[in-house]
C-alpha cells in the first residue's frame, strides 16, 4: 500500500517536471513549477521525511515560482518600454 | 578549443560521472530497510537532551554549526541581491496606481493571509516539538505577508513591512545566533555546545536547552531575509523604471 502511494507521488512528480520543461512560456512555467514542488512535497512526506517536505513546500511551490513571476512582469515591462 | 574538442571532454566527464553513479548505486542498502546507524544514534542523542523534534535536534544541536553556514549562504545571497537590484543612477521610481482587485481574489486573499501568517509561527514556535522550524515557518511566515500584495495592493504592502526594519531583523537575528554560540564558549563548554540550559520536560515548548532559541533566531532571520529578498524583487517588478531616452 505504502509502495504504491510512493509510485503514484513519484510518477506525478516526474509528469509535472515533464510537462514543467515543455511549457515554454515562463509566466505559465512558474505555476507548474509550484505543482511540481507540491509534488515533490507529497514524494518527501510518504518518504517519512515531513521536514524536507515543509521546506519543499514553502521554497517550491511558494517563493521560487513568486519570484519568477515577478522577474518575468520586469522583463515584460521593459520590453513594452522599449518597444514604444 | 574547438567545439568539437568541448563535446568530447563533456562527453569523457559524464560518462565518468554516471559510471560513478551506478557502481554506488549497487553498494546502497535497500530501499526501506530497518538498519539506520546514523538514524539510531540521532534519535538517542536527541532523546537525551528531550527534544522531541529529532531533525531539530540534529540540525540546531548536533550539527547546530552546520546551520550557522547556511544561515550565513542565505544572508550573503540576499545581500548580495540587495546590491545587485539597488536603484540605479539611471532609473527613477514612479508609485505605482492603485489597482483594482477582484472580488473573490481580494476576499480569498485576506481570508487567507493571517491563518497562513499564523501557520508560519506556529511551525517557527513548535520547531522542536513538530515537523518544522524556523526555516519552514520562516518562509510560511514570509510569503503570507504577500497575500497583502493580492488582496490589496502594493501601497498596502509597503505600509505593513518597513523594509529598514527587516534588513536590521535579518541582521540581529544572524547575529543573536552566533551569540547564542559564544555563550557556550564563555560557559567554558563549546561553540554551540547545548549545555548551557536545562533541558527541561520532554514534549514542552521550552524543552531542548538552546534548541528553541537557536531555531527561533533562524526563524526570525529566514522571515526578515525573505521579505527583502521579495521587497528587493517587487522593487523591481513594480516601482523603478528606467529613464527615458536612455
Amino acid at each position: 500500500m505504502a509502495d504504491a502511494v510512493i509510485v503514484v507521488a513519484l510518477l506525478l512528480t516526474a509528469g509535472a517536471a515533464t510537462a514543467a520543461v515543455a511549457v515554454r512560456d515562463p509566466a505559465r512555467q512558474a505555476l507548474v513549477l509550484s505543482l511540481l514542488g507540491l509534488f515533490l512535497g507529497v514524494v518527501f512526506t510518504v518518504l517519512q521525511a515531513p521536514d524536507v517536505g515543509l521546506s519543499q513546500l514553502a521554497v517550491g511551490s511558494a517563493l521560487t515560482p513568486l519570484l519568477i513571476m515577478l522577474s518575468v512582469r520586469k522583463v515584460r515591462r521593459r520590453g513594452k518600454e522599449g518597444g514604444k | 578549443m574547438s567545439r568539437f574538442f568541448r563535446l568530447r571532454v563533456l562527453a569523457f566527464g559524464g560518462a565518468g560521472l554516471a559510471a560513478l553513479l551506478v557502481a554506488a548505486c549497487f553498494d546502497l542498502p535497500g530501499f526501506g530497510g530497518g538498519s539506520h546507524p546514523y538514524g539510531d544514534r540521532a534519535v538517542r542523542a536527541s532523546l537525551a537532551r528531550r527534544t522531541a523534534n529529532v531533525i531539530s535536534s540534529v540540525n540546531f544541536d548536533q550539527r547546530a554549526y552546520d546551520t550557522l553556514g547556511e544561515m550565513s549562504i542565505l544572508f550573503a545571497a540576499v545581500l548580495g541581491c540587495v546590491v545587485l537590484l539597488r536603484q540605479n543612477r539611471d532609473e527613477h521610481r514612479d508609485r505605482p496606481e492603485p489597482t483594482e482587485v477582484a472580488l473573490p481574489v481580494r476576499r480569498y486573499a485576506l481570508l487567507v493571509l493571517p491563518v497562513a501568517l499564523v501557520t508560519g509561527l506556529y511551525v517557527i514556535a513548535h520547531g522542536q516539538l513538530s515537523p518544522g522550524g524556523g526555516f519552514q515557518g520562516g518562509v510560511v511566515a514570509a510569503t503570507a505577508l504577500h497575500l497583502l500584495y493580492l488582496g490589496a495592493d502594493y501601497g498596502a504592502l509597503e505600509r505593513v513591512r518597513p523594509i529598514g526594519v527587516f534588513e536590521v531583523t535579518d541582521s540581529l537575528a544572524a547575529c543573536s545566533y552566533l551569540v547564542l554560540g559564544l555563550a557556550g564558549v564563555l560557559a567554558g563548554t563549546a561553540f554551540l555546545a547545548n549545555t548551557l540550559l536545562p533541558y527541561g520536560t520532554f514534549n514542552t515548548l521550552s524543552s531542548g536547552g538552546t534548541v528553541p532559541l537557536l531555531n527561533a533566531a533562524i526563524g526570525m532571520e529566514v522571515a526578515s531575509a525573505v521579505v527583502v529578498l521579495l521587497a528587493r524583487f517587487l522593487d523591481q517588478a513594480v516601482e523603478i523604471e528606467e529613464e527615458k531616452g536612455s
